[in-house]
């Protein structure tokens, strides 16, 4: 285990830890232990930056599970350590804010860093491994300790149902993509992500890849909340608001697009998937944007906003797929949606995590997250106001921000589509840059919302449970560092072009620089009078316009009824699905044996008679039979005259003693065939059954006692009569079949030499196949006592109940 | 009960008889290797000359000339059984191997003895158990 895997684990370990610092040091804030952990580890992930921006990469390998080519290998790439910069980084800060936020008296603080630790070692995890089922466990821990986060406070019924909410989808795209790394599995024979990248022309081909594509997809599409799984993100906003900041802004939406990065190169070369990654991306982020303005909650602006830009960067990497289908990069405008996503992704790490970290000071100091209730704090709160309207201006994508940077590159993304003439982009690709723009415009809306409605306009501090103040500097310290990266990247966006973001790039489309080219990231703020330069001004001008009439038209968003919603057909289809199983639970299981017995006899005539037909096993061969005597159809005469009158018997005494007829009948039977131990057993059994039947007859209730006829049923007479039909067929068909000679002939052959005996059915019984004899002495054994503690145990049980 | 029926015929009759049941069951078990028969049939033979005893006399009377526990016996015909099984591990083979070979008896001259016998005698005895478990469980219930 080398010190990368330490690393990655690490948090686990830390974890392990907590509740003893919890206990042993009250007076500290259990927060600054924690705190430790990023640190040292973001640390140490700056490291590789060197290694993998001049083009190399790190890989080490823990044996895990080998002989089923399951092993921890952690790979570090431009991709993976952007990743794993942004979870140390911002989990640093997160963890530093928290300290403010959550008080030590009052809060489970053991429980909430344990959870914390544990996912961020489960995100480490998932964008360091390269085996798929390693990344798997580490994707299915991260949705684990994000519902134990979102419950943190489980004594709230809307935490509950947030976490549930988001187990239950997240979970499920999580076993889809189990579902898409069997068959690429099947495949390729390996769980390697490089060497899947390796096979991916051979892939392909296979008849299985799209599948494969599609169950991936739905794992990356749940968790990072695109339409139209988006909807446990809002309410998952029940957490803490670290946590919103941390799992669901930073970094744990962002793992569905680091699993689209990770697999673009094994899938990107189908047009499936530039339509789906790009097309699902880009109706996410207009259906976002268009959701998040009506929303009256700060963190509920943040999460559809959030779900938005998810799906900016989902379109982004989708269109960034186009690349692969030109020989050269220069002048390969795909190439730049690609770095436009990469961009955009550490870009909106840092405005989405300071906004969080803003609506939660301001939570925490007025008491309200509710914008119709907040307003006018811009006197009170100067330093929070400078944080929010840095973050929501780089967000509506305004200069001169990082936003405004990535939006711009988005469209020039975009506006490419009409030059690219594969899979049929030139007629429906339109779309793109459309919704595109319409989206900016409600991304424009809802920032400049979320800014003015909290903190300028008419103060009414009546309505507010606290009287607002400043939050302390401890609080602010986080927020102002992302800010200030926002400012930063603003400015020198090239700060990050080839330390970051080329080694990223080139990890997302390796067979582009495999081929010995090299991706020029170079972002600039000025591009000439570009058409993107002019659909910016529309979006703000648009924006301007539509937020100052936003009363008038804001009763949009009253036309849809709550049913037609996805809330409303998720929170429908669980509750019809609840009631669905428990009304076919209660149709199926009636409680009577009888309904039991139709079910198992019904599918055991379906399978068999199916079987019978399907595979046209039914013969009838007459060539082996033997010549039927007379005495053997008088006996069989008899006997079912025997067994038929049963059912037809009014009294109860009747149908026993024609039992006794019917198993008489069949100890003569034996007797004819020759089988007397068979007969003499028959016999005695027989006898001992009928006396137990007449003891039961005569210990019958007098009521059930009342002599009545068995009642015709036709259900009951069809099946009944199928079953003997079944049957039948069946016997005739197996003795017409019979492929191999009996192995009678050996016991027949060695009955005295090798068992000393005369008689082969008792020699059989003991000496050859006795094994089977003393389990059924041991059956009779149970019975008798079974019988024994029924009866007399019987009184102590009546007690008791 | 107002009046005790008399019985005289069936309980001499049932003295007698159920010795010659008993005796034709012994028959049964030992003939079992060579002609029809066997543990199970002379097991359920001579459970059937004990119920004949429990029809004519009943079941206390039954007790103290044969007081044996059914149960116990039930248990005594598995160990038997199993342990016939076990020898053979003794001597290097499989379980359940049986053996046999010809020996000069004292009263018999020679006769075959074979394991087999020891391992019908495990089935003989827990039919009787299981048999007279099951009548003398009902019969006693109220």
């Amino acid at each position: 285990m080398s010190l990368l895997h330490l690393a990655i684990v690490l948090p686990f370990i830390a974890a392990v830890f907590v509740p003893f610092l919890f206990k042993g040091f009250r007076s500290v804030h259990t927060g600054w232990f924690v705190l430790l952990v990023p640190l040292a580890l973001f640390i140490y992930f700056i490291q590789y930056m060197p290694v993998t921006s001049s083009g190399q990469t790190v890989s080490q390998t823990f044996e895990w599970i080998p002989s089923l080519g399951i092993n921890f290998t952690a790979y570090v790439d431009g991709l993976g350590l952007l990743f794993a910069l942004l979870i140390t980084g911002i989990g640093s800060l997160v963890v530093l804010y928290s300290i403010y936020y959550l008080a030590k008296e009052k809060e489970a603080l053991h429980n909430f860093y344990v959870y914390l630790l544990m996912f961020m070692g489960a995100m480490l995890g998932v964008v360091l491994s390269d085996n798929l089922i390693v990344l798997y466990m580490f994707w299915e821990f991260t949705s684990i300790s994000s519902f134990l986060l979102i419950g943190y406070w489980y004594d709230k019924e809307r935490s509950r149902y947030g976490a549930q909410k988001s187990m239950l989808i997240t979970v499920f795209g999580g076993l889809s993509m189990l579902g898409g790394i069997v068959l690429l599995y099947l495949m390729s024979g390996t769980f390697s992500i490089r060497e899947l990248i390796g096979m991916s022309d051979q892939l392909m081909a296979d008849p299985l890849f799209i599948m494969a594509m599609l169950l991936v997809l739905l794992g990356a599409f749940t968790k990072s909340a695109q339409f139209p799984f988006h909807v446990w993100l809002p309410d998952a906003m029940e957490a803490p608001t670290p946590v919103s900041a941390y799992l669901h802004s930073a970094t744990m939406v962002k793992a569905g697009i680091y699993l689209v990065a990770r697999m673009s190169p094994i899938f990107a070369e189908s047009g499936v998937w530039l339509w789906l990654v790009a097309g699902f991306g880009i109706f996410t982020l207009f259906w976002g944007s268009f959701n998040a303005v009506k929303q009256t909650d700060l963190k509920g602006i943040l999460a559809y906003s959030t779900v938005s830009q998810l799906g900016l960067i989902m379109s982004l990497l989708g269109l960034g797929a186009a690349a692969l289908h030109f020989d050269t990069l220069d002048d390969n405008m795909y190439m730049t949606a690609t770095i436009a996503a990469v961009f955009h992704l550490i870009n909106h790490a840092t405005f989405k995590g300071s906004l969080f970290m803003m609506a939660g000071i301001v939570d925490h100091e007025t008491g309200t997250r509710d914008i119709r209730k907040l307003g006018g704090l811009v006197n009170l709160m100067p330093i929070t106001f400078t944080i929010a309207i840095i973050g929501s201006f780089s967000m509506a994508g305004l200069p001169p921000f990082n936003g405004f940077l990535s939006k711009e590159m988005f469209l020039t993304g975009m506006i490419s589509v009409f030059e690219l003439d594969l899979f049929n982009l030139n007629t429906w690709g339109i779309l793109f840059p459309v919704l595109a723009w319409i989206a900016s415009v409600f991304t424009f809306i809802y920032s400049i919302k979320l800014v003015f409605k909290t903190f300028l306009g008419k103060p009414q501090f009546d309505k507010l449970p606290k009287k607002p103040h400043e939050a302390p500097i401890g609080m602010l310290i986080s927020p102002l560092i992302l800010v200030s990266l926002v400012i930063l990247f603003g400015f020198f966006p090239n700060l990050l072009a080839n330390s970051m973001i080329k080694p990223a790039v080139e990890s997302i489309l390796p067979s582009l620089t495999d081929a010995g080219q090299e991706v020029y990231v170079n972002i600039y703020f000025w591009h000439g009078f570009t058409p993107e330069l002019f659909m910016t001004l529309g979006i703000i001008l648009t924006g301007i316009i539509m937020y100052a009439t936003l009363a008038k038209w804001q009763g949009i968003y009253n036309r849809i009824p709550e049913r037609f919603t996805i809330n409303g057909v998720y929170d429908n289809g669980l509750e019809k699905g609840e009631s669905g199983s428990f009304r076919l639970n209660e149709f199926i299981m009636t409680g009577y044996m009888r309904s039991y017995l139709i079910y198992i006899f019904a599918f055991f005539v379906a399978i068999l008679l199916s079987t019978l037909g399907v595979r046209d096993a039914f013969a009838i061969d007459t060539s082996n039979l033997a010549e039927i005597r007379i005495y053997e159809v008088v006996l069989a005469l008899v006997l079912v005259a025997g067994a038929i009158t049963i059912l037809f018997a009014k009294s109860r005494l009747t149908s026993i003693v024609l039992l006794g007829v019917v198993g008489y009948s069949v100890a003569l039977f034996f007797v004819f065939f020759r089988a007397p131990d068979l007969a003499l057993t028959q016999l005695v059994i027989e006898t001992v059954s009928v006396a137990l039947f007449l003891l039961c007859f005569y210990h019958l209730p007098e009521i059930s006692r009342k002599e009545e006829r068995m009642k015709f049923k036709i259900g009951n007479a069809v099946i009944s009569i199928l079953v003997g039909i079944t049957v039948t067929l069946i016997g005739i068909a197996s003795y017409s079949n019979q492929s191999f000679e009996s192995i009678s002939q050996y016991h027949i052959d060695n009955v005295y030499d090798l068992a000393a005996g005369g008689n082969m059915v008792n020699v059989i019984l003991v000496d050859f196949r006795g094994f089977d004899t003393l389990f059924e002495i041991c059956v009779l054994g149970i019975a008798a006592l079974g019988i024994y503690a029924m009866v007399n145990f019987r009184g102590v049980r009546r007690q008791k109940g | 009960m107002k009046k005790k029926p008399n019985d005289l015929i069936l309980q001499t009759v049932t003295t007698v008889i159920s010795f010659i049941i008993i005796l034709f069951s012994i028959h049964l078990f030992f003939a079992g290797h060579y002609t029809p028969g066997g543990g199970f049939i002379g097991g359920l033979m001579t459970a059937a000359a004990l119920v004949l005893l429990l029809l004519a006399y009943d079941i206390k009377t039954l007790n103290t000339i044969l007081p044996f526990d059914y149960r116990l016996m039930t248990a005594a015909g598995l160990m038997i059984a199993v342990l016939t099984g076990a020898g053979a591990l003794l001597f290097n083979q499989p379980f359940l191997t049986h053996a046999y070979d010809y020996f000069n008896l004292p009263l018999l001259g020679e006769t075959s003895l074979h394991t087999a016998v020891l391992f019908d005698i495990g089935v003989y005895l827990v039919v009787i158990g299981v048999t007279m478990t099951i009548i003398q469980t009902i019969g006693e219930s109220e």
